[in-house]
């Protein structure tokens, strides 16, 4: 809760908003408004989400009879490895921290900018640059190494691995800059009032996020430049022929790449917390437990990388201390889902398609948390280790938990990004599109696991053909869900789109507290927090001390 | 950290030196520390996964590595610390002398000018330093992994020298490229001091090229020891 002086009006603001404050190329390329690199983070992510979607598409196409039809191995090896790489490192890690985090973080502080607008912009740009290397690499004889650069293929495959290696690191510089500047901003750069416990969830998400950010993405950068120098220089430290070790590559890669699975979730952890708050009417139900699980889970993260390693030789002891670490992952995981079924419990949920991609989450991402448990199982895993059920575990990680969730916040915060309602009607028909291709396309996927069926193979035998039509089917589905969502979405432009006006949803977090789109320097009076962010007008504090 | 007792707290008066989006010069100064020092957290840990592959070298090859590093100099090596070392303390009075120095003052913008000279003439003879040592190495062959021919020369160093002398060379590299970023950033300090910009009132940039310059130093202080005295 907050104050504002009541003087300045919110719905007719007398400053422009941040899009029209100034106009030009130039004023977007070298803004340094949080709002606008927001906007543009927001624009390359659905671009490269596209991209490596149309990629996936291709793949699942390829996969409809058993034999090869439409593509050659090495072009299947090209289109997986590229979809792996795109939606990694240029969508899931920038985008919820690049778009959402970085338009909403100053607002929900209530600062005027995050404490480092020219790193920000800088960020943008490394990020554009990796980007635009990541896609050379499809010109300059593509990449099939699989997004995990796993060597010693790596190191000696003809592909362009040693510039997509260059791409990576370079991205790395992106995501440890913005984590960067968003620690210090949630330290730094709070409204008087806005204490730590008075933050909304979201904001905390971020933090734990940019945490990890920090910590791990240099050890990514390293391992990258190892490989990269591997390559040319052929130093030999994962070559066993020089007396290397590949296992030690995997070490390294997973030190980052296991964290990193954190960056790409939480953030969709903290959408969910406002989401299922903010539509349900209803204070958030164990604020501090969800708060500081977020950070418990960033913790835990740099300590469970072994579980990708267990048939890779390590040995027995270290399997099983990193087996039962990751078990560890779902106490901290579930206190959040418990807390967010809690939350919905006795309020008064309004059913709008933001809701719909939030209730949606919390069955996709708990299919996907507790089949983690199978593959933390090391007896288990043995039999699933490289088949489709790992496939179908971290789709349902990512895309049932982050993509979804990520959606969803899109969805709760277009009106305050564009000024408008996106169209209601669309918004829900896709939603239950995604909703239902998704689990079609996956769910199909960890009985082929189970059956055998191994992963990144372009031809497999007759008896999966079933399941492998059905899978596909579904990836048609989601994909149509995924344009009727855009097209939801797009409504928003038209002249006749109704206006949102400063805060549609009646939430009380500062983001709210301004015009719809925000004025260039977010708010007209600096705002006081008084309260929490969920304490909505309409609950009945007679009984509670809150 | 210090910022409250040495900034100069001009809330009420007007500081030309902060951003529109800070409050007062404390915030600011105290948003540019953290961010640094969050900066030197992530290049220690991207040094740290080449100490890493240092230590596993050294337990599974602990005779070659005693070995090969019979044949760094050092004589050069003990050079550049103690260079490294004297820049870090002449980078510090660079530091002081901004934090105490008054707004608009000649005098005391030449006397950060000095030290960061200082600094970067000993960086500069930490390069010229290195640029032998590398050529002496050039020259016998003694290189990354494929590149290696020490054995050519007539050097019989036991077990899979290659590998050392790859880590050697990109621990060393990456600090060296860390040292050239150095003193580009000095230079560019530099001219900013030359235009009068640091005083007490505003010091966070010299401090915290001050912080960047010790890490470089502190990675160095580490390498050292490991690369060149083993035995």
């Amino acid at each position: 809760m907050s104050e504002q002086p009541a003087s300045y009006d919110l719905e007719n603001p007398s400053e422009p908003n941040f899009y029209k404050a100034q106009k030009g190329l130039k004023s977007w390329l070298f803004t340094v408004d949080h709002k606008r690199l927001g906007v543009m983070y927001l624009a390359s992510v659905i671009l490269f989400f596209f991209v490596a979607g149309f990629l996936a598409i291709a793949l699942r196409t390829e996969l409809l009879t058993p034999a090869q039809d439409f593509v050659s191995a090495s072009t299947y090896n090209q289109l997986f490895t590229l979809h792996g790489a795109i939606m990694t490192f240029l969508f899931i890690i920038p985008a919820t921290p690049g778009a959402l985090g970085n338009f909403l973080l100053p607002l929900m502080l209530g600062a005027k900018d995050v404490a480092f607008p020219r790193l920000n912009l800088l960020s943008f740009w490394i990020y554009s640059a990796a980007a635009v290397m990541l896609l050379c690499t499809l010109v300059l004889g593509g990449l099939d190494t699989g997004w995990t650069f796993y060597t010693p293929y790596s190191t000696s495959t003809g592909t362009a691995a040693g510039l997509a290696a260059l791409g990576v690191f370079v991205a790395g510089f992106s995501s440890i800059l913005t984590g960067l500047n968003f620690v210090v901003t949630v330290h730094r750069m709070r409204a008087p009032g806005q204490t730590w416990d008075r933050m909304p969830l979201f904001v905390w998400a971020i933090y734990a996020t940019a945490v990890i950010q920090i910590l791990a993405t240099p050890v990514l950068a390293i391992t990258v430049l190892l490989v990269f120098i591997e390559r040319f220089l052929g130093i030999g430290i994962f070559d066993p022929a020089m007396g290397g070790d590949p296992v030690l590559f995997q070490h390294f890669f997973w030190f980052y790449s296991h964290p990193a699975v954190y960056i790409m979730i939480l953030p969709g952890f903290g959408i969910i917390s406002e989401i299922l708050t903010v539509h349900s009417r209803k204070h958030v139900f164990g604020y501090k437990a969800i708060a500081l699980s977020s950070v418990a889970i960033a913790i835990i993260s740099f300590l469970v990388w072994g579980h990708h390693l267990f048939v890779s030789g390590q040995s027995e002891l270290v399997g099983v201390i990193f087996s039962f670490l990751t078990f560890a992952v779902a106490v901290p995981t579930a206190i959040k889902v418990f807390s967010w079924v809690a939350t919905l419990y006795g309020g008064s949920i309004v059913y709008n398609t933001p809701m719909w991609y939030g209730l949606m989450f919390l069955w996709t991402f708990t299919i996907g948390g507790v089949t983690g448990l199978y593959l933390s199982t090391i007896s288990v895993d043995v039999h699933l280790h490289d088949t489709y059920f790992v496939v179908a575990h971290f789709h349902y990680v990512m895309m049932g938990g982050l993509v979804i969730a990520f959606i969803g916040g899109v969805f709760h915060w277009w009106p305050k990004i564009t000024g408008r309602f996106y169209h209601e009607a669309s918004g829900k028909l896709g939603a239950l599109l995604v909703f239902i291709g998704f689990n079609v396309t996956f769910g199909t996927q960890f009985f082929l696991g189970h059956q055998g069926m191994p992963r990144r193979y372009f031809a497999y035998l007759p008896e999966y053909t079933t399941m492998h039509q059905i899978s596909t089917v579904g990836s048609y589905i989601l994909a149509s869900g995924l344009l009727i969502a855009g097209f939801s979405l797009a409504m928003a432009f038209r002249k006749s789109a109704p206006k949102a006006g400063s805060n549609p949803w009646g939430a009380v977090s500062l983001e709210w507290k301004t015009s719809s789109p925000p004025i260039e320097h977010n708010f007209h009076d600096t705002p006081h927090v008084t309260g929490s962010p969920y304490d909505f007008p309409e609950i009945d504090k007679s009984g509670r001390t809150h | 950290m210090s910022d409250s007792t040495h900034a100069a707290h001009t809330d009420g008066e007007h500081n030309p030196y902060v951003a529109h989006h800070f409050d007062n010069m404390g915030q600011q100064a105290g948003a540019a520390k953290l961010g640094m020092w969050l900066f030197l957290a992530t290049e220690l840990l991207m040094f740290s996964g080449l100490f890493l592959a240092y230590f596993i070298c050294r337990m599974w090859y602990p005779d070659m590595v005693l070995g090969a590093h019979e044949y760094l100099s050092k004589t050069a090596g003990g050079i550049n610390t103690c260079v490294l070392l004297f820049s870090s303390w002449t980078m510090a009075m660079a530091v002081r002398s901004a934090q105490v120095g008054k707004p608009g003052s000649k005098e005391d913008a030449a006397k950060i000018k000095k030290y960061l000279l200082l600094t970067l003439l000993c960086a500069g003879v930490f390069l010229v330093v290195k640029y032998f040592e590398y050529s002496a190495k050039f020259e016998h062959g003694m290189l990354p992994g494929k590149f290696y021919t020490a054995h050519l020369h007539g050097y019989e160093i036991e077990g899979l020298p290659h590998i050392f002398f790859g880590i050697y060379f990109i621990m060393t590299g990456l600090h060296g490229v860390h040292v050239l970023v150095g003193m580009g950033i000095m230079i560019w300090i530099y001219l900013r001091a030359s235009r009068g910009e640091f005083s007490h009132q505003n010091y966070a940039g010299v401090e915290n090229t001050g912080l960047y310059w010790h890490l470089v130093d502190l990675v160095w202080i580490f390498l050292f020891p490991l690369l060149y005295l083993v035995k």
